[in-house]
């Protein structure tokens, strides 16, 4: 009732105002409902895609009219990536499981203690170790490709699992957002532990670490899912197609000379498939890690 | 390390003695701790980030081609080289394209979608996860459905079928840069996979807009919708917004997977990465011209995070007073 006072100067709708309130709302929410599902729609048809092309034969998907589902669905299209001859996909998902979980195991390790030993432990230089490290976000690891693989190359570690897993564990981004959590993190809890005699070490790991679970879950499922999806590196490093991740293989699928449409499309619902079991168990900690920390995705 | 464990646990007699840091000793000294636990990163940091820097600044002067040893000093050769290339200038301005369209459309589109989410009293969570699914979705696997399915050049694709309904020839949308269709398909590739996660972003600042601001303004006589978004919800968004549109930015000019796997046999919209990645590791393996491209690329993106970083940094400052 409140606003119908500056309504007044609007000669219109003053009597019908309640009314018209009312109805809008309704009216406004249906609106907002029909939108929200357009939007919704448009945003799973890939999804659809993805499921529909990888239980098509062939000549259906190129075929001359669009069919929206398959006549019979096709099971076995989802095994003929794995006996595929051409490109060793088994390999490649296995050397993704292996890059993107020890990827994302070291970067916790190491990003973690880092983090907290700028945050809490008191050393005259830490201030210059820190900018040291602030200094490094301003360059994207992305356009340092070129000089990384020169070093990694050098060292021999090209087509292997150390090449691809360790020059992505120092991450500054994350060591970062570490050391800015554990200066959040309440002080008394640890010095409760240094009085019961532990140190530095014994206090982080049997309390500092216990307690601080759902930052590292946030961390570890952004982590995970990038070290699935990353792509330029593994790209470099994979010269020989033992040591292509999953993306590579993918990718490789696309410059083919023939082109099997069911199988790259099963292939690539295979690939994406262990992100969504991810993405719907862990998505609580994705998205409150997001919230708290705005990392790129 | 497992002993340190055991001897902290077999250690609690003298705690009232030593009371916390001043222990003698390696182990209780700060800095020791300092160093066991930032050493490891730092360690790795120096070789995999500040070495490789250094290297690829000293080998930008220095002929290096299918070998990553320095041959023979050039100058700055290597630099004219590059900044000569018609191919490098010409992904300088792919990207400026690509940041012209992907930043502003990504902003507005996860801006919306928000504001949506925001709106819905239920299935809330569900409309949330569906926009917020493909971050999942890597940029290979979605360039391959927008390639290969949605914008395939022959009939079959979907975008083809649906204009075939309306009676409209085949396009070739990413084998003809003439109209240059496949900008719409670069865009709405990103667009997809990223909106959901910038949703997210709106979503939690919206949520942090005080309630009060809006109930103010409606006893102003402010009307809910028009009045109240440009008013009250987009000012106050705008520290958000900046950030966003400061990570899109970065982003976008590191913008590889979908260009490459996209375009992989066009000569056109070749992002600077992709130029980089075929001078580097194409056929000529010139490391030496790659190298100096890469600092040029870097000294590029640290002048716009800087300036970017100032003009944004004194804007939020004023809006938060």
């Amino acid at each position: 009732v409140t606003t119908t006072a500056p309504e007044v100067g609007k000669t219109k709708p003053v009597t019908a105002k309640p009314a018209r309130t009312r109805r809008g709302g309704v009216m406004g929410s249906t609106g907002l409902y029909i939108a929200t599902a357009i939007a919704a729609l448009l945003f799973l048809i890939p999804f659809y895609l993805i499921v529909r092309n990888s239980l098509m034969t062939d000549p259906e998907i190129t075929g001359e009219n669009w069919k929206w589902f398959p006549t019979s669905i096709q099971w076995g299209n989802l095994t003929e990536p794995f006996e595929d001859t051409t490109v060793d996909f088994a390999r490649s998902m296995w050397n993704s499981v292996v890059v993107a979980v020890l990827h994302t195991v070291g970067i916790l390790l190491v990003c973690s203690l880092a983090g907290y030993g700028l945050a809490r432990i008191p050393y005259k230089h830490a201030n210059k170790v820190f900018y040291a490290v602030l200094a490094t976000l301003m360059v994207p690891t992305a356009v340092t490709f070129v000089p990384s693989f020169v070093l990694v190359s050098s060292l021999g570690w090209v087509d292997s699992y150390r090449g691809l897993i360790i020059p992505g564990l120092f991450s500054g981004f994350t060591c970062f957002l570490f050391r800015q959590y554990f200066l959040g993190f309440p002080k008394e809890l640890e010095e409760a532990a240094r009085v019961d005699g532990l140190g530095y070490w014994g206090a982080y790991w049997r309390v500092v670490v216990p307690n601080s679970l759902n930052f590292f879950a946030a961390i570890a499922t952004i982590t995970f899912i990038n070290g699935w999806n990353a792509f330029l590196w593994p790209l470099v490093i994979g010269q020989d197609p033992s040591a292509w991740t999953v993306q590579v293989a993918l990718s490789s699928y696309m410059t083919n000379q023939t082109v099997n449409y069911h199988l790259i499309f099963a292939a690539t619902a295979i690939s994406i498939l262990p992100l969504l079991f991810v993405f719907l168990f862990l998505q609580r900690w994705l998205v409150q890690g997001i919230a708290q920390t705005g990392i790129k995705g | 390390m497992s002993t340190t464990t055991t001897r902290g646990v077999a250690q609690p007699a003298p705690a009232k003695v030593s009371k916390d840091r001043p222990r003698r000793g390696l182990r209780g000294s700060s800095t020791f701790n300092f160093w066991l636990f930032t050493g490891p990163f730092l360690i790795g940091l120096i070789i995999f980030v500040f070495v490789p820097i250094g290297w690829s600044i000293y080998l930008s002067f220095f002929e290096a081609r299918f070998t990553v040893t320095p041959s023979e000093f050039v100058g700055f050769e290597n630099y004219r080289l590059i900044l000569t290339d018609a191919d490098f200038r010409g992904s300088l301005v792919t990207f400026t394209v690509f940041a012209a369209f992907i930043v502003p459309a990504t902003w507005a589109l996860s801006l919306g979608l928000a504001l949506l989410v925001n709106r819905l009293t239920f299935m809330r969570a569900f409309f949330r996860s569906v926009f917020f699914i493909p971050t999942a979705v890597s940029y290979v696997a979605a360039s391959l459905i927008w390639k290969m399915s949605i914008f395939n050049g022959v009939r079959f694709g979907l975008a083809n079928t649906v204009i075939g309904w309306f009676g409209v020839e085949n396009i070739a949308w990413l084998s003809n840069p003439d109209p240059p269709w496949y900008w719409l398909v670069i865009v709405t590739v990103r667009l997809w996979l990223q909106s959901g996660f910038y949703m997210i972003l709106f979503i939690a600042a919206l949520q942090n807009i005080p309630r009060e601001l809006y109930e103010a303004a409606a006893i102003d006589g402010a009307k809910p919708g028009r009045q109240t978004f440009w008013y009250i919800t987009l000012p106050q968004l705008r520290a958000t917004s900046t950030a966003v549109i400061l990570l899109l930015l970065v982003a976008a000019y590191q913008a590889f997977d979908e260009f490459f796997n996209l375009l992989a046999k066009a000569t056109w919209g070749q992002p600077p990465l992709v130029e980089l990645y075929k001078m580097a590791l194409g056929e000529n393996q010139n490391y030496g011209a790659g190298s100096a491209g890469a600092v040029v690329l870097t000294m590029l993106i640290c002048v716009v995070t800087l300036l970017q970083g100032k003009i944004m940094g004194f804007g939020r400052g004023e809006e938060s007073k």
